[in-house]
């Protein structure tokens, strides 16, 4: 798993039926000290997160077992919103 | 499986709620001489592994199985902690002598003498 912020929404109408009413976020990858990485990635929202917000992103086939996202064509899924990331 | 270092730790209200009790750690990857390799992660932990420790964790949908029967959204999980590692190196030999070995002189070709019985 991943941390990463949304920075943007992908609207898509033409898509697999499986994915129909899901909610694709593009995310960055963040460090845990809150640095952008490189690169974007689409996701697949399943707790509500917005723009701006902090999230945790799973990748993978365990995207699957994200909340409603059984048997669809997902390898991305949001699956938590950060409050709070301690360091030592 | 991976080595990683136990660098901090997250917290999340809003989740998925299968993962509801589930600690999240920040955890560093690590080589086996235990120096710093890649990006930190966020590992889900089943072993009680605090900030510091030296653990091994799994990637992919395996890291949801310590959780069966129920069936988490966990790509990356802690699942021991390390006690010691050892790493047997390997002495490389000095490049001039393996230009030596790499090389090897022609075997000399054989001349028989015809003898008279021949």
């Amino acid at each position: 798993m991943i941390l990463a912020r949304v920075v943007g929404t992908v609207v898509a109408t033409r898509k697999d039926p499986r994915l129909e009413g899901k909610k694709l976020l593009i995310i960055k990858p963040v460090t845990p000290d809150g640095k952008d990485e490189s690169g974007y990635i689409v996701s697949i929202d399943t707790v509500g997160s917005g723009i701006g917000e902090r999230v945790i992103a799973v990748s993978g086939s365990s995207a699957r077992l994200a909340e409603g996202c059984k048997d669809t064509p997902v390898d991305n899924a949001i699956i938590g919103i950060v409050d709070e990331v301690h360091l030592d | 499986m991976y080595l990683g270092r136990v660098v901090g730790s997250v917290w999340c209200t809003v989740k998925n709620p299968s993962m509801t009790g589930c600690r999240m750690l920040v955890v560093q990857p690590l080589t086996p001489e235990l120096t710093n390799t890649g990006k930190q992660l966020i590992c889900t932990d089943t072993m009680g592994a605090g900030k510091g420790e030296i653990v091994y964790w799994v990637r992919g949908k395996e890291a949801s199985f310590p959780f069966l029967p129920a069936e988490p959204p966990l790509d990356t999980t802690i699942v021991g902690i390390v006690d010691s590692v050892h790493v047997k190196r390997t002495v490389e030999a000095p490049v001039e002598e393996v230009a030596v070995l790499d090389s090897p002189k022609p075997a000399a070709p054989v001349h028989r003498k015809r003898s008279r019985k021949d």
